[in-house]
This record gives structure tokens, sequence and C-alpha cells, in this order.
């Protein structure tokens, strides 16, 4: 990461927030890299808004220093951070026309009246506003408001552009559709974008990498697929898309194996790991429902975790399906399974008996 | 409407209320019949008799024998220049006082929306708390505060800064203070609700965009405060133009104001009908900010919905 060629854009070293006795932000360290849609996911609560916050220049840290480009920021004030934010309520000027909100920030610049009216019009262009420019923002449709509030944020060209859940006020439709226009404009610009959101969908399409915040601290930084593959702990496992928790204890280690005994489950279970010999007692292990086939017969096949069940729930959403696989000791496990073949009648029903099973490589062993 | 047939008398009553609309009805009692009085009263001419003036159906042996109107009560405002300067130095002085009370309310307006709830009723408490006491007291305290032998006065010559008692009272200083005085809170009240309810996100955004904190004061808040700019100076001019109490108890002999006049036709000169066509007159004067007023209201009020 600490790329001497590559210095990264923004640098959040060791910064803390606390407000009286509560510590919003607790010690976080992060490098954002230059062009990157970093997404800072977390539940709602969890400090991310504030760490947004201290990065546009509305708070103040407690401790620690953000670094941007270089230059130490802790002491800028918002209006001359090189820094723009789109905020979650859109904050358009009521009483301005969408191109006198996109222009404000230019003419806070003091740039030339027709420089200005150049790059506002260029800028609407480019988020498809031209026709709505005379507007005033009561106006516009929610969709039509968060490309003003894009335009306006972007078009001072800041080397860092933050959108506070840039698509949390729009409904469902235009949500997926904006989702893609937003990337696709980080891509056109090339400016970084640093997302805050607590939809894991959202951050898992848009963001090249992201960070999971809970409790104020980072919980993991990684790409979506090192977040949702390899999730450091227990919070970012459970918090990023299903997945089903297994506790077990340590019956033997051997070739970078481990051996557990899970009683909920009533199976004995094979888990990865590189380091086996410090590991002890009684840990987790996690698999995710797509990762588990369900069977009638007994599989085939070593390199398997296998558990029987009984299915006790099922949810047919066409494309697939949703199994709730209760063991004979009670634990239930959820199972999703892609309708791949054509064909009315599944292949597993109520209350038949089951095998399901999941290679060795897809369990995941969770320390924390 | 079937209620109303059965005769229910309370739900009748009720329907009856609906049906003739009661703000209109309390309009037409309070508001309306008054006026008409005193336009009726305007356009007779004085008489000594009780009441002072000539009656406006004139009754003959035959009966019923027509109207009786005269125009010569305006003709005479008009005439005499008198009332004219009158007429101006009232929305002068209303003016004066009105921008007077926009420049001490707004801040205070400004601070008391800037406060943490609970103690923003604490202060919006403070600011209506004069109206408990009598309005004639608090503008005749003033009187035991500035004139010469005052506290204020007596103060000052003891602390040596002034020898000889500064002239605070009977002069339009003490007018503007008392319009000052007694209707800030009109002007803080619109204001503080206008500011109250500004999206501090917008301060944000203004920041975020380049503006230091005095441009999105004048950027965001000003423009934004505009509606309640205007209510606040609409309900301190409309009442100060025809104030009465303050120009009397604190204003001097040479204090022109419009109600001090009205005073003098009705009770010195006991020449109602001149009175009455002076207060018409002002009427038609203020008419057309209160209009203003009120199409400002309903568009505010189209716009919160």
């Amino acid at each position: 990461m600490s790329d001497p060629d590559h210095p990264p854009l923004v640098r959040i070293e060791g910064v803390t927030k606390r407000y009286d006795d509560v510590t919003a932000v607790d010690d976080v360290s992060l490098e954002i890299l230059k062009g990157e849609l970093f997404a800072i996911l977390g539940g709602s609560g969890c400090g991310k808004t504030t760490l947004l916050r201290m990065l546009a220049g509305f708070e103040h840290p407690t401790g620690g220093r953000i670094l941007i480009d270089g230059a130490d920021m802790t002491d800028v004030p918002p209006y001359e951070r090189p820094v723009n934010l789109m905020f979650q309520s859109y904050a358009l000027f009521p009483h301005m026309t969408v191109e006198q909100n996109v222009a404000y920030g230019l003419k806070k610049e003091g740039l030339p009246a027709p420089q200005i009216r150049e790059r506002v019009a260029e800028m609407l262009a480019m988020v498809k506003l031209g026709p709505l420019a005379g507007r005033k923002p009561e106006k516009l449709s929610g969709g039509e408001k968060q490309r003003v509030a894009l335009a306006r944020s972007l078009v001072k060209r800041p080397k860092l552009l933050l959108l506070d859940e840039p698509l949390a006020a729009l409904d469902k439709k235009l949500r997926e559709h904006t989702q893609f226009e937003l990337a696709n404009i980080q891509y056109q610009l090339g400016t970084t974008f640093v997302v805050v959101t607590h939809d894991q969908d959202e951050a898992m399409t848009l963001a090249s990498r992201i960070a999971v915040m809970h409790e104020g601290k980072i919980a993991q930084v990684g790409t979506p697929g090192e977040v949702y593959e390899f999730p450091a702990n227990r919070y970012v496992a459970g918090f990023v898309g299903n997945i089903n928790l297994i506790e077990g204890q340590v019956t033997g280690r051997a070739n970078g194996r481990l051996q557990l005994r899970a009683d909920a489950l009533d199976a004995e279970l094979t888990v990865a790991c590189d380091e086996p010999s410090g590991i002890d007692g009684s840990v987790c292990v996690a698999v995710r429902p797509e990762k588990i086939t369900i069977s009638r017969e007994a599989p085939a096949g070593a390199d398997r975790n296998v558990v029987k069940g009984v299915v006790r729930d099922l949810g047919y959403f066409g494309d697939q399906s949703l199994y709730r696989v209760r063991a004979r000791s009670g634990a239930v496990v959820q199972v999703s399974a892609q309708n791949l073949r054509r064909s009315a009648k599944l292949t597993v029903e109520w209350d038949d008996e089951v095998y399901l099973s999941w290679e060795v490589g897809s369990t995941i062993l969770l320390r924390t | 409407m079937s209620e109303a047939k059965d005769g229910h008398d309370d739900r009748s009553l009720l329907w009856l209320c609906r049906a003739v609309k009661l703000p209109y009805f309390w309009l037409l009692l309070f508001f309306l019949m008054p006026f008409l009085i005193i336009l009726k009263i305007s356009v007779a001419e004085p008489i000594v008799a009780q009441p002072p003036f000539t009656p406006l159906l004139e009754w003959g042996a035959q009966g019923f024998e027509g109207l009786r109107i005269t125009l010569s009560n305006y003709a005479f405002l008009f005439q005499d220049g008198y009332y004219g300067i009158i007429y101006l130095s009232s929305l002068k002085m209303a003016a004066i006082g009105t921008v007077l009370c926009l420049l001490l309310g707004y801040p205070m307006a400004y601070f008391i929306a800037r406060q943490p709830p609970g103690r923003r009723h604490m202060l919006l408490l403070a600011v209506i708390l004069p109206f408990w006491i009598s309005f004639l007291l608090r503008v005749y305290a003033w009187i035991g505060l500035l004139n010469n032998r005052g506290i204020i006065n007596e103060f000052l010559l003891w602390t040596g800064i002034i020898d000889a008692p500064l002239q605070m009272l009977y002069n339009d200083f003490a007018v503007y203070l008392g319009i000052v005085y007694s209707y800030l809170p009109f002007m803080i009240l619109p204001l503080y609700a206008n500011l109250e309810r500004l999206n501090l996100d917008l301060l944000d955004a203004a920041a975020d965009l380049g503006a230091r904190r005095w441009q999105a004061f004048v950027d965001v808040t000003l423009p934004l405060s505009v509606p309640g700019i205007i209510g606040g100076c609409l309900l301190v001019f409309i009442p100060a133009v025809g104030e009465f109490t303050i120009p009397a108890l604190l204003g001097g002999a040479d204090t022109l104001m419009i109600g001090r006049v009205l005073w003098d036709e009705f009770f010195v000169n006991r020449d109602w009908p001149v009175a009455s066509a002076v207060s018409v007159v002002l009427l038609l004067l203020l008419i057309a900010p209160i209009m203003w007023f009120q199409r400002l209201q309903t568009r505010e009020h189209e716009a919160a919905r």
C-alpha cells in the first residue's frame, strides 16, 4: 500500500473524534488512492458520517490528522479544502436556479463569468440537465435533484469528492440506474470518490475498495471480493451479505487444517488454516448460503464438509431458491441454490431429508 | 345537512358556524362595521350637538328624503398642507422605527434560532414576557427612566460623565426608543420562525463550495429570510404609523404623528367628521402594505405545503 511512487491521495492517520463521553471515531487510519472509488460502509452510528464530515472540514478531529495530497488538512476550513461534499439531503439552495446552484462554487472561486457559464453548461450536459438549467430545485424530481447536487459538487473539479449516502433518497429502480451512472462519471473524470453508505449492495457494486466501520473503528479494508469472501471478523461476515455462523470445538489439526466438532449441526467440519497451532478450544466458522450444495443423496467427492438436515422453509424466487434447513440438533442453516435447469418441479421439497455440503475451501475461519 | 334538519341544537349550530364561516363573521363584526361607521361620520358635517355630526339619512315630514353626503372633510385634508406633512412625518417615523427594530431584532432572532432547543424557548419567553404588563404602564415607565430627574440622568450625573441632565424625553429620540422597545417582539417572532426553519445543511454546502461564514450568510441565510424580514417589518410598520400612546406620552410638542392629530381632532376640536376622514385616509395609505402582507402569507402557506 505504501508505494512511494504512488502516494495515497488521502491519508487518515490515527483520527479520533470524541463528543463529550461518546467516541464517534476511534483511532482510524486509512489510505485512499488517487482515482479510487472508495466506500465507507457501516450501520447507523458507526462513525462513518463523522469521518466524512472530518474529511470535508466540518468537524475537527479530537486526535490524529488528515492529509490530502500530502498537505495537512487538520486546521484547513472547509471553504479552503480541495474537497467537495454531496450532501445526503442534497442541500440545494432553494432560492437559486439549477444553473445558479451549480455556478455558486465557481463564483466563490472568483472565476470570470464567461468561464463559469462554460463550465456550468459542460457539467449540466454531463448529468443531462441542460434543459432544466432555469428551474428552481422545488420543481425537480428526486433523481434530478440528485444530479444537480452531483454537478454542483463536481464543477469545482475537487481532488476528492465525498458522497454522503448518494442514493439513499432515490427509489429502487432509479437507484440501480444511478449507481451505474455514478460509477461511469467517476470513471470518466478520474476524480477520487469516497462514498459513505449503510447499503452493502451500493458499496459492493460501486466501490473499488471498501472500508467496513463498526463502533468507530475500521473492521476491515479490502476489495468487495475480499470483504465478502474473506471477512476479517464476525461483524464484517454478518454485515456484508448473508452468512451461516457455526460454533465448534477444535478436535485436531493437521496439514494446515483444523478439525472441528460442531455440536449445533451434529457434524465434524474441516477448515483451512495457515497457522493452526495457535488455535485451541472454541472457534467460529462461517459459510455463505450460495456455497452450499443441497441434495437428497449423499454427496460424492472428498474435501467437503457434510451436514444432514430437514428442509423447514423454502423460498422460490424464480432465478434462485432459498432453503432453511434444520440440522438434527436444531440449528438452522441457510442455503441458496441457483435454479439452473428449467423445471416446474423442485428437486428438493419441504420436509425432505437432505445433505448439505460445501468445499473445505469455502469455509471461513473467523478468529474474532 | 340532515343533522341540521333534525334540529339537534349543538349540531345545527356547528353547521351554521361552518356555513357562515366564523372568521368572516368576526371580521364583519369587528372590522368592517366600525370602519363603515367611521366612513359614515367622515362624510357628515360637524354640528354642535350630540352626536356632533349630521346624520347620513335625511328624514323629513314625508319620510325618507335622501342621503346627505359631503366630501368637504376630505377636501379640507388635502387643501391644508398640515395633514400631508403629518402623514409623511408619521410614515417616516414608523419607517425609521421599523428599520431600527430590524437592525436590532435580526441579530437577536438569529441568535435565538441558533441556540439549543431548551434555551430557545426560554429566550422566546423572555421576548414576550413584557406583554404580561400593560403596554401603557410600560411606556409610562420610560418617562421615569428618561426624564431630567430620571434614573438614567441621575446616574450619569452621579458618575460625573455629564454635568447637566440630558434631554432624553419629549423629543423624537424618546418616540423612536418607545417604538423600538414596544414593537421589537413583533419583529423578532416572525424572523425567529423563519430563521429557525433554515436547513443548516445549506450553510455547510455554501462553506463546502468555498463561501466564508459571512458570505454564506449573505448568499443563503439573508435571501431565505426575506419573508421573515417583510413579515416582521409590516407587523411593526403598520401599527407604528397610527401609534398614539408613544408619541403622546414620550413625544415633544413638535413630534408630528397622525395618532396625536386624530386625538386632537376628536377630543380637542370635537370635529368628528374631519377626525374620521383622517383615519379613513390613513387606512387607505396602509391598505397596500397590508394586502401585500396577506399575499405574501398565502404564498408562504402554499410554499409550506
